[in-house]
């Protein structure tokens, strides 16, 4: 390739440079510390292993909860956990936190999507943190974009399938939020779990990953004229990719405020309004 | 009218510098008339590159206070009173003069890509395709090549890749190509290989400055991008491929519809 003539036309060079007047950085601020606020709480949240359940209400940082160590304040009764009882085997420096044990596959499907790809490649890594912005780093072959390092973002598919296997899960433990001590009633945190399952689901059903696989990897889903079932159901998709963004921070909003609200009438520092 | 005050980047390839012009502007003007009347009065030598004036053709695209814009649709009265309007050349691209770039680097990436083949006709020698499939394709054909897109990728922009990269709007081109239900080219390795559609992390400017409005990042490059997924990385669809001898794209099954 014959080499490129030099860059002129007035244009600012290095990290942050830019010809725009206009405040850029509002938006990529805004979201680092939104994300850099919601991962403190998740991790404080996550490790401490007691707390996460209150009257039916499960936390969804826990569900499902796999084993579970009675021992713990605010822990789930051991017909919740799927495994029984925490294992004595377990090695004592490790934390007891079912949280732990499974907010690797939602985290992953966060980590890998596209739409928090460029929160966090703007606000975070700074590549760039706006557009007709400087980016970190911006010259040389040192560049690969998603290749080399980074080509494990091509399994946002695989935390995709596993995110779909917790949709049921996280409307099972609403369903189940109804029922306190086998007698049915409604409180607050019922709908606070249900809000939270279905914002989740609409996130989730936005994925493209899940847009692709369902239907747009196909090149003709109308044969012969007519919506197929695929069809349909890339259309419905495509709404909810369309609002992605929305749906991403909506859903990750209200799972830590359920997380939050769980704890809270767990500690006893707030009242859960109900009918039990 | 009122007067209002204007940068504009005067210079060549070995450079130049910001000069300063007042002028009048009139209720309901655009930036590409300012320049006009800026040209007309003040620097007759001023270079601009223009036609429709009508947002369709994309040649008077350049950067104005700092954002890839068409100058015919980019209204005065977006900008405060007081504010000075700033234009430059894109940014991505050589200057030939002014606010002229050398955007020809473009048309040699689209001569690199395949062009469309045609499947075989159906039984009755007609071709057919349905319009819910061609809805998906008909956004990419809306884009009237204003590089905008290209200017503003930071790969192309601020990093001098254009070496491994062919830029957003080779991706919608390949793109509209791949879903088109007629095509029966297979472009998945090169998109991986030559075109570079790994360089692209998908933080979206593209689609913000498109003035077609295209979802350029959704709709073009990610769908792209999960298609040299599915050919390449997803472990479960290689192998799956294996031993069933499928393949991805439709070259097999023109052979096997031309046997029929």
């Amino acid at each position: 390739m014959s080499k490129q003539l030099p860059v002129v036309g007035g244009h600012p060079t290095g990290f942050g440079a830019t010809s725009r007047p206009d405040n850029w950085w509002v938006g990529p601020a805004a979201t680092f510390l939104g994300l850099l606020t919601f991962l403190a709480y998740a991790h404080w949240a996550a490790f401490q292993g007691e707390h996460y359940y209150a009257h039916s209400y499960l936390s969804p940082f826990y569900s499902p909860v796999l084993w579970t160590d009675l021992a713990a304040a605010g822990s789930a009764p051991v017909e919740h956990a799927w495994l029984g009882i925490w294992p004595e085997w377990w090695p004592s420096f490790l934390p007891k936190s079912p949280a732990l044990l499974i907010l690797v596959f939602p985290a992953g499907f966060r980590f890998t999507c596209y739409y928090y790809r460029k929160a966090y490649y703007r606000s975070f890594a700074g590549s760039p943190p706006g557009c007709s912005v400087g980016p970190m780093a911006p010259s040389g072959k040192t560049y690969h974009g998603e290749g080399r390092l980074l080509l494990f973002q091509n399994l946002h598919r695989y935390f995709m399938y596993a995110a779909l296997l917790y949709i049921p899960i996280l409307f099972y433990d609403a369903f189940l939020a109804f029922y306190n001590g086998g007698n049915w009633g409604v409180g607050v945190g019922c709908f606070v779990l249900l809000l939270n399952a279905s914002l989740l689901s609409c996130y989730t059903l936005g994925c493209h990953s899940f847009r692709h696989l369902i239907g747009g990897r196909s090149d003709c889903m109308t044969p012969c004229g007519k919506a197929t079932t695929q069809f349909k159901l890339w259309k419905m998709s495509t709404w909810f990719n369309g609002r992605h963004m929305a749906f991403a921070w909506v859903s990750l909003f209200w799972v830590g405020f359920t997380d939050l609200y769980v704890r809270l009438v767990s500690m006893g520092v707030i009242h859960d309004y109900n009918t039990w | 009218m009122a007067e209002r005050t204007f940068r504009i980047w005067r210079g060549d390839s070995e450079g130049g510098d910001f000069v300063e012009y007042k002028s009048e502007v009139g209720e309901g003007q655009v930036v590409l008339d300012v320049l006009h009347t800026i040209q007309a009065h003040q620097a007759n030598d001023l270079a601009l590159r223009w036609n429709c004036k009508a947002g369709k053709c994309g040649s008077c695209s350049m950067e104005i206070n700092g954002k890839p814009k068409l100058a015919c649709m980019t209204r005065m009265n977006m900008y405060e009173p007081g504010e000075t309007i700033t234009c430059q050349p894109l940014k991505a691209f050589p200057v030939v003069r002014d606010l002229v770039p050398d955007v020809s680097w473009n048309y040699k990436q689209n001569k690199r890509i395949a062009p469309f083949k045609c499947k075989p006709a159906d039984a009755d020698g007609k071709h057919r395709m349905y319009q819910e499939d061609i809805d998906r394709v008909q956004e990419f054909r809306k884009c009237i090549e204003c590089f905008m897109c290209q200017d503003v990728c930071h790969v192309l922009r601020d990093r001098d890749r254009k070496d491994a990269f062919a830029g957003p709007r080779y991706m919608i081109r390949v793109a509209g190509l791949e879903m088109n239900p007629l095509d029966d080219e297979d472009r998945i390795p090169e998109l991986k290989h030559e075109l570079g559609v790994a360089m692209c992390n998908i933080t979206r400017c593209c689609t913000e400055v498109c003035p077609e409005h295209i979802n350029i990042t959704d709709n073009g490059i990610i769908p792209m991008k999960e298609r040299v997924v599915d050919r390449f990385y997803d472990p479960l669809l290689i192998a799956f491929r294996a031993l069933t001898g499928r393949r991805k794209r439709t070259k097999l099954r023109t052979v096997e519809s031309t046997k029929e």
